[in-house]
């Protein structure tokens, strides 16, 4: 304290409000940024444990027995994976659609890996077989796989050439798994890592190119 | 005797205002002599609280939040726990009925323009209850773990993801999974039952506290506190909260305690609505039942979000939904409050918007189809235009001189 401050009151008050003002504002900083960091914790608790990570292993299906026209589901990481075995008549209906699709030649990177990145969504070996997420990507619900000769598709949608409708919210997608224009959902349903161990059994969940890894 | 109890109030509020509290809060609360029919909803409201909260206690002792193990424990306090059927039905339809007595009283704010000044911020804790009242009944929703509860939560938590770029990551980080799994089930119980019940129960203090502080509206909006006093220092038109408003409240609790048990007792799924029927099968993942729709009380919003053919707008337009209501007090420029002395425009308005809301809560039940869609547009459209154009039409309205005392 200065000299002059003992003196001059007013000038001794002025002093304090400052260094108060500046006191009360760098102990609610400090104060703030601790209760921020304290809060850490907290929210990355929230996170999936170590032991929901590691959940996932990959999954094996057998499709020798899978007709065409067929569908079956498995669990992989809690989510439904679908393999559908389409008719060459289904294939040469996919081009027909693209005028009416949002993403026909599945532009979304992370829809699905590099090698299901085609008209067919899927090994181009393996042209008839589909396997993908049965996840709608509007809000998550599993859509419904409905053929074209089911007797629900007349009423469902014009020219319905069979696919998926997902009851929720009246998104529609076709049998390779790509969304319509003019529907809730986003992009095309999701094609997980899958690697084919022979001509009859699929793994799903790893990439052939990175065989080994989960 | 009658000097040993004033003895121990003397001594009591000497250390603690129990007889000041008493007085400003009931007996010294003065109410516009007014109040109808629709005031008896906030009350209720409480009841309801509290009912939630007493049944829900007895409900958690024998629930287990285990997604190998809740639905048959929810079949267990059905079956085999003492009057747990009672208990949990009790909750069940006590959820929808806490609805009821809440849209109500929202309605009744809307008529009587509850909402204007000097009462915008009762308005917005309220906004606020209403809010953490849906979050409080989305978490417990999941908790039997039926299909219903499992899809649900599926939808709702993917509204997060339609964020763009920390969407996806922000639903894992609310579902603590990738998928709705036993992780979620556990956390939501928590929630349900700690942080939401005591966010709640904060809330309606602070609501109960500004209402007090302000005092309360009546169906003519005129403000007693303004009107000269009496010999004994209350407004003209005031009477004290307590005894007439508990007496007549006690009525009330009465006639809605013979509807509420009504259909506790006889017909407690009521057709579907208050318990549906897809929640009586345990949740499966692979499979999403054919037709999913949320309960009643949230399904107006649902169809907006329908409506809207785009993920991210969809989700953009039911927020928006919400959130508009919290802007009413500056929304409203009609020189009245009271729907007694507006105009003409403004009763078609609310007419409007009441079958908008109506309706949408209809569509929101109904699957998908054009004509639905379509519809669900055009209610959507007014559901907003209710509220947009208000500034508008508000002071187009021509509307009737406001007397100075209450009228009947």
């Amino acid at each position: 304290m200065s000299a002059e401050s003992v003196t001059n009151l007013g000038t001794e008050e002025l002093d304090d409000k400052a260094r108060r003002r500046f006191l009360i504002a760098a102990t609610t900083v400090v104060g703030g940024v601790g209760a921020g960091f304290a809060s850490v914790p907290f929210i990355l608790s929230m996170q999936p444990s170590a032991k929901a990570r590691a959940a996932g292993a990959p999954v094996e299906i057998d499709i020798s027995k899978l007709e065409e026209g067929q569908k079956i589901t498995v669990e992989w990481r809690g989510k439904p994976v679908w393999v559908v075995k389409r008719s060459q008549k289904n294939l040469a209906d996919l081009a027909s659609l693209n005028g009416i699709l949002r993403d026909p030649d599945s532009a979304v990177e992370e829809q699905q890996p590099a090698y299901a990145k085609n008209q067919y969504r899927c090994y181009s070996e393996h042209p008839e077989i589909l396997v993908v997420i049965g996840i709608c990507t509007h809000l998550g619900c599993s859509p419904t796989y409905i053929t074209e000769e089911d007797p629900s598709a007349k009423t469902l949608r014009e020219n319905w050439k069979g696919g998926f409708f997902c009851p929720c919210h009246g998104s529609f997608f076709d049998l390779a798994g790509r969304v319509f224009q003019g529907v809730p959902a986003p992009t095309n349903l999701v094609v997980p890592p899958h690697t084919y161990l022979s001509d009859t059994r699929i793994i799903v969940g790893i990439d052939s190119s990175d065989k080994g890894a989960a | 005797m009658n000097k040993l109890l004033t003895v121990s109030l003397e001594w009591m509020d000497a250390r603690f205002p129990v007889s000041k509290w008493w007085n400003e809060h009931l007996a010294e609360y003065m109410a516009p002599k007014n109040f109808n029919f629709w005031y008896y909803f906030g009350s209720l409201a409480i009841l309801m609280l509290v009912l939630q909260i007493v049944t829900g206690i007895f409900l958690a002792a024998n629930y287990k939040p285990d997604a190998t193990q809740a639905f048959t424990s929810v079949e267990y306090i059905m079956r085999d726990v003492e009057y747990g059927w009672l208990i949990r039905y009790l909750h069940a339809i006590g959820a929808s009925f806490f609805f009821i007595a809440v849209y109500l009283h929202m309605f009744r704010a809307l008529l009587y323009g509850s909402y204007r000044k000097p009462r915008e911020l009762l308005w917005i804790i309220g906004m606020f209850i209403y809010l953490a009242l849906m979050a409080e009944s989305f978490l417990g929703y999941l908790l039997p773990w039926g299909q219903m509860s499992y899809w649900g939560a599926q939808v709702i938590i993917s509204l997060f993801s339609a964020i763009p770029y920390i969407g996806e990551d922000l639903a894992v980080w609310v579902r603590g999974d990738y998928v709705v799994s036993d992780v979620t089930l556990n956390r939501f119980f928590a929630y349900h039952v700690v942080s939401m019940p005591l966010i709640l129960a904060g809330l309606v203090f602070v609501h109960i506290i500004a209402l007090h502080h302000v005092g309360s509206n009546n169906p003519d909006g005129i403000e007693i506190k303004k009107q000269a006093k009496n010999a004994k220092g209350w407004p003209l038109d005031g009477i004290p909260f307590h005894p007439y408003y508990t007496v007549k409240d006690i009525v009330g609790v009465a006639v809605f305690l013979i509807i509420f048990l009504g259909i506790v007792f006889y017909m407690p799924e009521m057709g579907g609505y208050f318990l549906e029927k897809n929640n009586f099968f345990p949740a499966d993942p692979m499979t999403t039942p054919q037709h999913i729709e949320p309960l009643w009380y949230f399904t107006p919003f649902y169809a907006i979000l329908r409506a809207v053919p785009d993920k991210l707008l969809g989700v953009v337009a039911m927020g928006l939904s919400i959130v508009v209501l919290f802007f009413l007090p500056w929304l409203d420029r009609s020189p009245v409050k009271s729907i007694r002395y507006k105009g003409i425009i403004f009763k078609f308005a609310l007419f409007l918007f009441v079958v908008s809301f109506i309706g949408l809560g209809y569509l929101g039940m109904q699957a998908p189809t054009p004509t639905y869609t379509l519809l669900s547009q055009i209610l959507s459209l007014i559901y907003f235009a209710f509220f947009l154009l208000m500034p508008f039409y508000s002071v187009w309205d021509k509307t009737k001189p406001v007397p100075e005392r209450l009228t009947d």
